[in-house]
């Protein structure tokens, strides 16, 4: 909880933050709170991996993400294409995905796309299996995904097979691969906003 | 129409004997006053008179029979009303089934009313506690959607507890409140007695109030919120109704009692919770051995629950708690542990049991009803309990709405909340519950009249009125569609998802709890209940469920030639019924369809290969010789394990198969692949639409463009089951192996043409039995030439 000796002044962009994305400054303090205790060498940026001994460090360093089966996935999602570290805006930025969406939020449409909506969040689900981004799942990705949470559980036959029936149920235009629209498509009957929201502590 | 009049005919002779029984019993002298209107024979008075008696040709005697005769008559006439309203379909759309089964009781009533006799008793509060209400609960408890449950158990046990609490004592100071009017002349109900009744109306019927949801389909969350506070107010009720009760004998009340009145609640849930425990897990270890006795198997599931329920009423503790508790610990190690059959047994039992029980309750709380002679009418004391009711739990939901949607994802929106107010429908058990108060409760009698009221009124306005409501303000629904593979997986990333986002923000939630149990019961629980442990994946389970349902859609559209009637009618109506609203989930159908198919799909190919196949015989004994010399080849074909590459080249380009796509049918799906396939399939000859012909194309085999070559002419494997696969899907090797005659070579020279899959030992082994057979060493052989295509093709 929220320790009373940071206050949210000693954030940077603290406030443009909190526009931006919706968190109260409750959330913020937290969530900065939690970024010092993952930046372990202090630097103010969080890494996959330390460069010079190659161990894995902030990001690698938590244990549960480490077993988790798309874990990788989900970690590289926080870094910007090219980029090896992240700061507390990108950060904060990404979670911002995963706050619950505002039911009645009503938006003029020169506003842009809030983080949480559900379009983000299913953007961010795509990207978990598209992941050299080019905006399409192929089967092969799609293969990689399925084989990190089956494990050692089914046979690669049996992989392939699911692969190809899930491709064939969602893939429309017939190009072998997802694209984002097809994602959608597949998902429309799910309730997105249940699914990837997470009730940030305060 | 007929059937009215039927039904009318049965009713009369039931009364006939229920009075001609009754009188006898009560009135062992010689009937003078039998108010039959068929009179019966009754031979057996006569005989005495003789002095010397020819031997009897014809003698009846119905005071033998007479119990389970009753019984058995009255079962049919609950169950011939049921019939009767599903054949006026539209009726059951607007009424619930709840509001006609009283309406008849009614009229049952008040024809045994005019003709003064005496309903059985079933409402006594033995009977039903011992033997109506466990089959309900124990469906309940079996079919419960265990996910959502557990993920709002919190906010199920809220509403339950302590909105059963609010409920009662609001209503019961209310209540009090109101009788120290004078004018109402009600004054001599003390406090206690009042908390008494109110505890006991206060709580809702699951029974119901699910009847009523599940006919409109609400969103799950509304469904499980008022299914589980259905479920665990019982506990509430029991503790609160046992303490009030306890008071009511005692003109004072002390502090130290409402102590142990707590302690008491907590002593009545957590002890069936335990109960419930201690029996599911007996008895998901006693299916570990039952391997050798399938028959009975069934058996051990009933007999538990059933333990379980009356060791806790032995124990005043919460009976309905415990028999759930058994249901849902035993339900996931017993289905692993049972054979398929006794899966589909089980589930069939429990839903009939219950749905008689159902029925007969309503159409009982109908006779007794009018039947009972003690009723107290007092207009105000009833008024003022519906109004109420009424208030204290629209009240009562608001705020513990409010306090609780904080700690929520999905949170309760107002409509949510009014539907949630609107459904808490009361139902049979407070009526039961009012029969076992103490009759030195003096007005008893005000009592049992005022619980009637607002059953009935309850049951019939709300219930009647509540789907245009809910359609009306529109309320979220659930969506019954089926579950893809897509869903499934992608649901799956995204729960990984948000369990890794929470790690990173080193938060738990209930994923935390969910995985930790998942391992304890990886590690520990799985491996003493269940006999063979293999994990297996929720998403490989679909996968396989939904080859099956493929299967079946293709064995259903040309039903018209095959006679194997009664089986392919319940196919066929299982179908129907899984597109219509229904109360059994989509595992639970899908299972169903699972075992049907398994039997339907040897005898579909036995009869198919008569005329579908010319180049088949025609004669059964041949082609099961054949059968088995073909699965005795195989076998050993596939311990020898070296053919491929050869019999690759033997196999004609026309043997394809295929799958629909799920919820496709046929001829749309021939039209499809035509237009989009043109090089992947190429028919022999037959056309698609022939009718009889077109079990046969099913059976071709695809090319497989990416592998390049025709893996899967081993396929006619392919109508094993669930071996139906994508169009393109490299080979169904696992499903090749499992069922051991995959390797063809041997019966290539035996192929008189392409099409004698039909020839294939339909073997269905359950979906379990796959992952075994990936292991097994002597299929090794779709391992090599498989990798092989892949890499080449992926």
């Amino acid at each position: 909880m929220g320790s009373s000796n940071s206050s949210v002044n000693n954030i940077p962009n603290a406030q443009e933050l909190m526009q931006e994305t919706g968190f109260s400054a409750a959330h913020i303090l937290r969530l900065h709170e939690r970024f010092e205790f993952l930046d372990k060498h202090k630097c103010g940026q969080l890494r996959l991996v330390d460069r010079p001994t190659n161990q894995p460090q902030d990001f690698g360093a938590v244990q549960e993400l480490a077993l988790n089966p798309i874990g990788d996935s989900i970690i590289s999602a926080f870094f910007s294409p090219g980029q090896e570290t992240v700061d507390f805006a990108s950060f904060v930025r990404i979670l911002a995905h995963f706050r619950p969406t505002d039911r009645n939020q009503s938006r003029d449409g020169a506003q842009q796309e809030p983080a949480n909506s559900s379009i983000r969040k299913l953007k961010f689900a795509f990207q978990m299996y598209d992941q050299d981004r080019d905006g399409k799942i192929s089967r092969a990705e799609l293969l990689q995904v399925l084989r990190a949470m089956l494990g050692i559980q089914v046979t690669e036959e049996q992989l392939q097979s699911i692969a190809e029936r899930a491709i064939q149920e969602a893939d429309l235009d017939r190009d072998d691969a997802i694209s984002f629209d097809e994602f959608r498509k597949s998902l429309e009957k799910v309730d997105i906003d249940h699914k990837m929201s997470i009730r940030f502590l305060r | 129409w007929i059937l009215g009049v039927f039904f009318m005919f049965l009713l009369l002779f039931l009364c006939c004997v229920g009075g001609k029984c009754e009188l006898q019993e009560s009135k062992p002298a010689p009937q003078t006053n039998l108010p039959t209107v068929k009179p019966f024979p009754n031979e057996a008075q006569a005989f005495p008179n003789e002095e010397r008696a020819s031997l009897p040709v014809f003698t009846m005697d119905y005071p033998r029979i007479q119990v389970p005769f009753e019984f058995t008559l009255w079962v049919l006439l609950a169950s011939f009303a049921k019939i009767g309203f599903h054949i006026y379909h539209k009726i059951t759309i607007w009424i619930p089934e709840s509001c006609l089964l009283i309406t008849i009781g009614l009229i049952v009533g008040a024809i045994m009313h005019a003709v003064k006799e005496e309903p059985p008793a079933v409402l006594s509060s033995n009977v039903f506690f011992l033997y109506m209400l466990p089959p309900i609960v124990l469906d309940s408890g079996y079919f419960i959607p265990t996910r959502p449950f557990f993920e709002n158990i919190g906010t199920v046990l809220w509403y339950a507890v302590v909105g059963t609490l609010w409920n009662s004592i609001g209503i019961g100071l209310s209540l009090f409140a109101i009788c120290q009017f004078e004018v109402f002349g009600l004054q001599d109900i003390s406090l206690q007695e009042n908390l008494l009744f109110a505890s006991i109306i206060s709580a809702v019927d699951p029974v119901a109030a699910l009847n009523v949801f599940e006919d409109i389909g609400v969103n799950e969350q509304m469904y499980i919120v008022i299914f589980g506070e259905g479920l665990f107010n019982d506990a509430v009720t029991v503790a609160l109704s046992s303490m009030f009760t306890f008071l009511a004998d005692m003109p004072i009340v002390e502090s130290t009692d409402v102590f142990l009145g707590v302690a008491r609640f907590f002593v009545v849930a957590a002890g069936g919770v335990l109960f419930g425990l201690l029996f599911g897990f007996v008895a998901a270890f006693t299916t570990r051995f039952t391997h050798n006795v399938r028959q009975i198997e069934p058996l051990f599931v009933f007999m538990y629950s059933y333990l379980a329920y009356l060791g806790a009423e032995c124990f005043s503790i919460s009976s309905v708690l415990a028999i759930v508790t058994c249901a849902i610990t035993m339900k996931y190690y017993v289905e692993e542990n049972v054979s398929q059959r006794s899966c589909t047994t089980i589930r069939h039992v429990v839903k009939m049991l219950a749905t008689v029980s159902e029925t007969l309750i309503f159409f009982f709380l109908g006779v007794v009803t009018i039947t009972i002679t003690e009723h107290e009418w007092n207009w105000a004391y009833i008024m003022f309990t519906l109004l109420f009711a009424f208030i204290w739990r629209g009240i009562g939901i608001l705020v513990l709405t409010q306090i609780i949607n904080p700690f929520r994802t999905i949170q309760f929106n107002f409509k949510d909340q009014f539907g949630l107010a609107y459904g808490g429908l009361r139902g049979a058990i407070c009526f039961a519950l009012v029969f076992t108060l103490p009759d030195t409760i003096n007005r008893k009698n005000l009592f049992v009249t005022a619980s009637i009221a607002i059953i009935i009124v309850t049951v019939f306005i709300q219930g009647i009125s509540i789907r245009p409501i809910v359609e009306y303000i529109n309320i979220r629904r659930t969506n019954k569609d089926l579950h893809t593979i897509n869903v499934e997986v992608h649901t799956r990333v995204m729960e990984h998802v948000v369990c890794g986002i929470e790690d990173l923000c080193g938060q738990w939630s209930h994923y935390y709890w969910k995985d930790k149990f998942k391992k304890f019961n990886d590690r520990i629980l799985r491996r003493i209940l269940l006999r063979d442990n293999r994990a297996e994946s929720s998403i490989v389970s679909l996968y396989k469920k939904l080859e099956l349902q493929n299967a079946i859609e293709l064995l259903d559209t040309p039903m018209g030639d095959l006679s194997a009637a009664p089986s392919m009618v319940s196919l066929h109506d299982e179908r129907k019924e899984a597109s219509r609203p229904k109360k059994m989930f989509l595992t639970a159908d899908v299972r169903k369809m699972h075992d049907i198919l398994s039997k339907n799909m040897y005898k579909i190919r036995q009869k198919t290969m008569a005329y579908t196949n010319k180049y088949n015989l025609p004669d059964d004994s041949r082609t099961r010789e054949i059968l088995i010399r073909r699965h005795a080849s195989i076998r050993r074909s596939v311990r020898a394990s070296s053919f491929r590459e050869p019999s690759e080249q033997n196999i004609p380009k026309s043997q394809k198969y295929y799958s629909l796509q799920p919820g496709g049918d046929l001829e749309t799906a021939f039209a499809l692949r035509r237009r989009s396939h043109g090089d992947g399939l190429q028919f022999s000859g037959a056309s698609p639409h022939s009718s009889s012909r077109s079990l046969v194309p099913m059976r071709k085999l695809n090319t497989i463009k990416e592998s390049g070559t025709v893996l899967d002419e081993r396929g006619p494997g392919s109508l094993g089951g669930s071996s139906l696969r994508g169009r393109r899907a490299p080979v169904p090797a696992s499903r090749r192996r499992s069922s051991d005659w995959v390797d063809e070579d041997p019966t290539d020279s035996e192929r008189t043409g392409e099409r004698d899959e039909p020839v294939r030992p339909p073997q269905l082994p359950p979906p379990r039995g796959w992952l075994p057979e990936n292991q097994d060493p002597g299929g090794n052989e779709a391992g090599n030439p498989l990798l092989r295509h892949s890499s080449k093709g992926s």
